[in-house]
């Protein structure tokens, strides 16, 4: 089965984006499709790659990274709401004039058109947030 | 058409959890994560919902919520069946659509 899912919380704020993590690695544990995870509001935190949190505790930021290079997953960050929160990819950092970039590995910038398209082609939607 | 219904607050902290209930019917699922969890507490004041709807809705918990809260397995009410990550994919499958109550 095609699930699609959608994130809307950010990392380390309440549990959303654990319990997204956990949910997305047991379906494909599953052998189900992840379709694509989409990042919404401040869901697009997740998707920086300056995140340096204690040595000790979970990376999420890396979580999701390696679960997009290495299961294939298609993790996209919303335009409109990453822009509002400075997360940019190279283009977008140009088009902006900013200096930097910072959109983590695996992780792409796109529209809501993903979401759309997700919610058509998936079989189910499952959405994590606050 | 069934539906699951995902809660991810405490009935003490929010109205989601009612609503889920009171919105769900028969052959639907309700499934408390995160600190949903709280309200599957047998000696909790929402167990008489449960207790009242678990016969035309399936009630569940997500364990590894409920052990991060110190929720005991015989602490949780009858009617409540407690579910790993991979039931939630399960149930999320089983059913046709999946409702969070955000």
């Amino acid at each position: 089965m095609k699930f699609a899912v959608v994130v809307n919380e950010g990392p380390y704020t309440h549990q959303a984006s654990d319990s997204a993590l956990q949910f997305v690695k047991a379906a494909l544990d599953k052998g189900h499709e992840i379709f694509r995870v989409f990042f919404y509001h401040d869901g697009v935190n997740n998707g920086t790659r300056l995140t340096v949190p204690p040595q000790d505790d979970r990376n999420l930021q890396r979580a999701w990274s390696e679960i997009a290079l290495t299961r294939n997953v298609d993790l996209v960050v919303c335009i409109a709401a990453a822009q509002r929160r400075g997360i940019l990819d190279a283009n977008e950092a140009k088009r902006q004039g900013k200096d930097a970039d910072n959109i983590a590995p695996g992780f792409r910038i796109s529209g809501l058109g993903q979401l759309i398209e997700a919610g058509i082609e998936a079989d189910r939607v499952v959405v994590f947030g606050d | 058409m069934s539906t699951l219904h995902t809660v991810n607050k405490s009935p003490f902290e929010r109205g989601s959890m009612a609503s889920a209930f009171a919105h769900a019917v028969e052959g639907d699922a309700v499934l408390m994560i995160e600190d949903g969890v709280l309200g599957a507490r047998k000696t909790g004041a929402f167990s008489p919902t449960i207790t009242g709807r678990s016969g035309a809705v399936s009630i569940y918990a997500l364990g590894p919520d409920l052990a991060a809260r110190g929720v005991k397995a015989e602490d949780v009410a009858d009617g409540v069946t407690i579910v790993g990550y991979d039931g939630f994919v399960d149930l999320a499958a089983t059913h046709d659509r999946v409702c969070a109550w955000l």
